[in-house]
């Protein structure tokens, strides 16, 4: 009368609780899932490909459309990349402003990863608080550069403008206000007992595997392995800053959310000392009037919100576009772990391990 | 040149073809007979020990009659800090051995790199399209295949494809 074959569910790629695209097929013993399968790729649409059709400075609007809630960081990290292969000297200036754009992105971020996180689990209200809070980040990107979303706000070897006047103080007006609404989001969330319950010995994966899996970012640092490019390879200001890298013990969701939380303080720091020191200067360097690297590959990385963000770049020296265009999407490589992390799980926490590795499909599939 | 290269040659004879440094890294050119060998010495190395698989990917040169793929493999050591490349050049025919069993990074990344440039990984647990639909036919990101697509004649050869349009334009244009 009742059997116990294996059930095979399909969940999305239309679900609110995948953030964007994403299609998992879970084949389940009761409410437990033995295995999944992740289908990715609804949303490629030949970023490298383009690329390597497009020139040097062209690309910088394509880097906007992978990580679209964290733009202004692959539009850094792009930038960065272009200019190691021209061996480009960037101005302090623009390093620093290109800093506290990007720690203003890893808590926009984040505002948005605790809020579909926190909502996926059941709690309504922290989205609501979260989305506010990152309206004001919004607003000083609007200032600096005229978009919301996709902002095209480097450019190679600086800044397309410098900053409006009073814009570091409004930055500095943000972080106090920011400092308050972090204790508020923990009070919802750090001690509440369904949180803890949801959230606890979930997906729990140590150092050493995480590293083989190559899960980077927060995903790899819940689980205690201290790995942050901009400590290890300081790119943009990041050697001038002082700031601690937050490592979680156990590897569980629970711990992957502390450290998120604990980066939210650590990105105020960086944007404190940053908005506090801009030195003067100019903002662009001696950059060529046409971009057309000598013949050269390079790999350069940084710290996006989600992790190692990396551009492997040749260029052949003949043509004004790059020879090959890669990129290491870091929602990529945490995706890819999100098979051994399920498994074992009820079907409810698919929903919380999705959140907690914070993908954004836009750059996992390119 | 930093020890574990010197190491990896006398360990592995014959697994270093070439070493070049560019802006500061260092891409080791192997040998495509010990590659297996080679990264598991990588990894395993007391001076070496890359343990993270930081990118896997290929760059396509259609000149190169005999092994046209590079295949690049970006290494990162989490407990050292330092980075390497290693590139082993491969042609279409060419099975390569995959890395699934070095680092399980590997197994996305190679599936994206069968995916976009046909390269074929012998041994790989589940070698599948990852990105494009499971029928596409064609490795868009080889240089040969047209930046539009195929277009309206979505199951042909890329090549075929773009003969046919070229003689339509032909023909449109008398």
């Amino acid at each position: 009368m009742f059997d116990t074959d294996e059930l095979v569910i399909n969940m999305g790629p239309q679900h609110p609780s995948t953030h964007g695209v994403l299609r998992v097929i879970l084949r389940l013993d009761g409410e437990k899932v033995v295995d999944c399968d992740v289908v990715i790729g609804y949303l490629h649409r030949g970023i490298e490909k383009l690329s390597e059709n497009r020139n040097w400075t062209q690309i910088i609007l394509l880097t906007d459309r992978m990580d679209y809630v964290a733009a202004a960081t692959s539009n850094v990290g792009y930038c960065e990349t272009v200019e190691k292969l021209l061996q480009l000297e960037v101005p302090r200036r623009a390093r620093y402003v290109r800093t506290i754009l990007m720690e203003l992105q890893r808590i926009a971020s984040h505002c948005l990863w605790v809020g579909t996180h926190a909502m996926d689990i059941g709690a309504m209200t922290v989205f609501l608080y979260a989305f506010r809070e990152r309206e004001l980040i919004l607003d000083l990107f609007e200032e600096f550069c005229g978009a919301r979303l996709t902002y095209n706000s480097m450019r190679v070897g600086g800044l397309p403008l410098d900053i409006p006047p009073g814009w570091d103080k409004k930055v500095l007006e943000f972080c106090d206000i920011m400092d308050s609404k972090i204790d508020e989001y923990e009070t919802l969330l750090t001690h509440n007992r369904i949180w803890l319950e949801r959230t606890k010995g979930i997906g729990v994966i140590s150092g050493a595997e995480a590293i083989g899996l190559g899960l980077c970012g927060p995903a790899l640092r819940g689980s205690g392995v201290a790995r942050d490019v901009r400590k290890d390879e300081p790119y943009a200001a990041y050697d001038e800053m002082e700031f601690d890298i937050p490592v979680g013990t156990e590897g569980d969701t629970y711990d992957r959310y502390l450290v998120r939380m604990e980066e939210f303080r650590q990105s105020l720091r960086i944007v404190r000392q940053a908005a506090k020191g801009i030195p003067e200067g100019p903002i662009v360097g001696k950059v060529p009037r046409l971009i057309k690297p000598l013949a050269g590959e390079t790999y350069h990385a940084i710290e996006s919100p989600k992790g190692e963000l990396g551009y492997f770049i040749v260029s052949d020296g003949k043509s004004t576009n790059p020879y090959r265009f890669r990129v290491r999407p870091p929602s990529f490589a945490n995706l890819q772990g999100l098979r051994r992390l399920v498994r074992g799980h009820l079907v409810a926490d698919v929903v919380a391990l999705i959140g907690s590795i914070d993908i954004v499909l836009g750059e996992v599939d390119r | 040149m930093p020890a574990y290269i010197a190491s990896l040659q006398l360990a592995i004879p014959g697994s270093v073809e070439a070493l070049s440094l560019y802006l500061g890294d260092w891409t080791i050119l192997a040998s495509l007979a010990q590659i297996e060998k080679t990264l598991m010495y990588l990894r395993d190395a007391r001076d070496a020990q890359f343990d993270y698989l930081s990118d896997l990917t290929a760059t396509d040169w259609p000149p190169r009659k005999d092994a046209r793929f590079d295949v690049v493999y970006c290494l990162y050591s989490t407990r050292l800090r330092h980075r390497v490349r290693v590139k082993v050049k491969v042609n279409e025919q060419q099975g390569l051995p995959s890395a699934t069993s070095v680092w399980p990074a590997a197994n996305w990344l190679e599936r994206e790199v069968w995916d976009m440039f046909g390269v074929n990984f012998t041994g790989h647990p589940d070698r599948r399209r990852i990105l494009m639909p499971d029928d596409w036919q064609g490795f868009p990101q080889r240089k040969d295949y047209p930046l539009e697509g195929p277009g309206e004649l979505l199951m042909e050869n890329p090549l075929d494809w773009l003969k046919l349009r070229q003689a339509k334009e032909e023909a449109d244009i008398e």
